[in-house]
């Protein structure tokens, strides 16, 4: 009992942080219908920012006591740091890069979001270097809960907790605010938007910014459990790539849904069928292409 | 789609082409007695490349389809003549050979029965996420693949006689050169009949107009299908002869960045062109090779190249190329 709870944490941990990144990716394409693959080096990017800004304070001898570092809840009020950090890359790459590709064929959107991959993954290994980048001591210092006779940490509560929020907030955001309604409108018919006095560009990269934003968000709460380290955009990418796929490109309802799906699948897999636990989830994505090639909840 | 800009690759006579041909394929010949061996082992990398290049370009290029996935088949070339050195013993190139293209026609002909019922994004992503569940198996079950350690892939016989007993770098600069080098020209040969015979004309229409080749009584769905298998038979050759090149068959070529690069290189060289791909393979084989002994960030590099391309000279080398040369010849 205690072992399927612990099993039931852990999918809807992994179903959070990819709740986050798969919701940004859908929300882009949705939006702006760009796939894009630098996507995931924007999560990675989010939590180098928060591991680098909680790594430097936690350490940092000028906060007064050695050997202390900063305290915990300003270490935890600085996380979402890498969430700006990405959300504000994401307002300059949209205008810069994104924009001259609107009008011309998907491979070349395709392209140039592949090159810019390639660029963000090398800025990173620039600016920290080859080695992974911790910031285990939030979730040490949030110590862990028994659940049955089995120890459980407790910063995985709130990770939980701020992937269900983020879910609530967008829902609220987009369905619930005048922005939201531009943003459904600009969604459905971008042309028929422009006309009605909606300043398309401005969505587009309040969009973008939004979509990174969630990348970062997502890359900053996960890093206090795991380190940063080089590569973990590409693998974020292809996983959130599942997620769009089954609950449908540019639907957030799919996201959510998706990102549980894939998120219990990875839990049960990892547990009990762990060489072809990724394969599955790539035949699943496959499968829901063939039967529904736009996604559980997509508009074809 | 009326607005896309279709160029009609220009059909002069095969004849007059390969006049172009006649000195690069005599620089081709002369090259390893007189360049370095290491220049001449890059040149063999690119001519691989150029054979995946080639045969991702059938689908790119002519039927307009893009695929994130060709890494699959590439691997699939590869992982076969690794496996059948590790279970079979087998040491002809040309069993190798022969046995990549059956693996290969039999993995792209069951991904192909489900991609090609899709275009665009969805093309991308299933060929992608298709391509993936090879990588993961590959990685996963390693008592059969080596893992991320791949197999060691010994020197293989070419023709029956031609050992690589020896010294192995001159084995691979002379002998092996040679042959990539003729399989290299014998499926630039059999690409060329492929896509100047009606059935190229045929995928060439498809990807023009969907909707009026239908009209015009071609079975799209079939025709896809069978150019998805060409497409992958290609790049599983060319996985084949890198293979021995390379020594060993790791994981890695059966990711998906591994199919961004070769769709980088379709796009470096000219995806409208039938040279461009061949050209961007050697060139980016080039770059990337000197830009890694250069410095580590040579990701960045290759993804600024790649950016600019894309913003500056979508027409790649070849097409640039030929816009400029047609400017100086003047209207006609």
């Amino acid at each position: 009992m205690d072992i399927a709870l612990i099993h039931v944490f852990n999918a809807l941990l992994y179903a959070s942080v990819l709740f986050l990144i798969a919701g940004g990716l859908s929300l882009i394409y949705g939006v702006m219908r760009i796939v894009n693959l630098a996507h995931g080096n924007l999560y990675a990017f989010g939590a180098y920012v928060s591991a680098w800004i909680i790594g430097y304070l936690s350490t940092s001898v000028a906060v007064g006591e050695a050997g202390s570092g900063a305290p915990t809840w300003v270490l935890l009020a600085l996380l979402p740091a890498g969430a700006l950090a990405a959300a504000a890359a994401g307002a300059l790459l949209e205008p810069t890069l994104l924009r001259p590709f609107y009008k011309r064929a998907e491979e070349y959107q395709l392209l140039v979001t592949f090159g810019l991959l390639m660029i963000i993954d090398d800025v990173i290994r620039f600016l920290w270097g080859p080695y992974p980048l911790s910031a285990s001591v939030v979730f040490e210092n949030f110590g862990s809960v028994t659940v049955g006779d089995t120890l459980y940490p407790t910063y995985n509560f709130l990770v939980i907790g701020v992937g269900a929020l983020a879910a609530v907030f967008l829902w609220a955001f987009i369905y619930r605010t005048r922005f939201g309604v531009v943003l459904r409108a600009t969604s459905q018919d971008m042309r028929m938007s422009a006309a009605l006095g909606v300043n398309v560009n401005r969505v587009y990269v309040q969009a973008f910014t939004l979509g990174c934003f969630m990348a970062g968000l997502g890359g900053a709460i996960i890093v206090p459990s795991q380190s940063a380290v080089l590569g973990m955009g590409v693998d974020a990418l292809i996983l959130s790539f599942i997620v769009v796929v089954i609950g449908g490109l540019g639907s957030l309802e799919g996201a959510l849904l998706g990102a549980l799906i894939v998120g219990v699948v990875r839990e049960a897999g990892i547990t009990w069928f762990p060489e072809v636990e990724l394969a599955v989830l790539y035949l699943m994505a496959a499968a829901v292409l063939l039967v529904r090639p736009a996604g559980l909840f997509g508009r074809a | 789609m009326s607005t896309v800009t279709t160029v009609v690759i220009p059909a002069r006579s095969p004849i007059r082409r390969l006049w172009y041909a006649a000195p690069v394929l005599a620089v081709l010949l002369v090259l390893p007695w007189v360049a370095e061996q290491y220049q001449t082992i890059l040149l063999a990398y690119g001519l691989v490349m150029a054979i995946a290049a080639i045969g991702f370009n059938l689908l790119l290029g002519y039927t307009g389809l893009l695929s994130f996935g060709h890494s699959a088949y590439f691997g699939v070339g590869a992982y076969a003549v690794a496996l059948m050195v590790k279970y079979l013993g087998v040491v002809s190139m040309e069993l190798h050979l022969l046995g990549a293209i059956a693996a290969s026609v039999l993995v792209t002909a069951i991904f192909g029965i489900a991609c090609v019922r899709y275009t665009r994004i969805f093309f991308s992503i299933l060929t992608m996420a298709l391509s993936q569940v090879l990588w993961s198996l590959a990685f996963k079950f390693f008592w059969v693949t080596g893992g991320t350690d791949g197999l060691r892939v010994p020197t293989p016989t070419l023709l029956g006689v031609v050992t690589g007993k020896g010294d192995k770098t001159a084995f691979l600069v002379h002998q092996y050169y040679y042959y990539v080098l003729g399989v290299f020209l014998v499926c630039v040969a059999i690409m060329w009949v492929i896509v100047n015979s009606p059935f190229g004309r045929a995928l060439q229409a498809i990807r023009d107009n969907e909707t009026r080749a239908q009209f015009v009584g071609i079975p799209i769905w079939r025709y896809r299908w069978v150019a998805f298998m060409l497409s992958g038979v290609f790049t599983g050759v060319a996985g084949a002869l890198w293979v021995p090149l390379n020594g060993l068959t790791t994981p890695d070529i059966l990711h998906w960045t591994f199919s961004g690069k070769i769709v980088f290189m379709a796009v470096l060289g000219g995806f409208r062109t039938f040279v461009g791909p061949i050209v961007g393979a050697v060139v980016y084989n080039y770059l990337e090779s000197y830009a890694v002994g250069y410095t580590v960030y040579w990701q960045l590099f290759l993804g600024v190249i790649l950016v600019v391309l894309v913003l500056s000279l979508p027409t790649g080398i070849v097409g640039t190329a030929e816009r400029l040369m047609a400017r100086r010849r003047g209207p006609r």
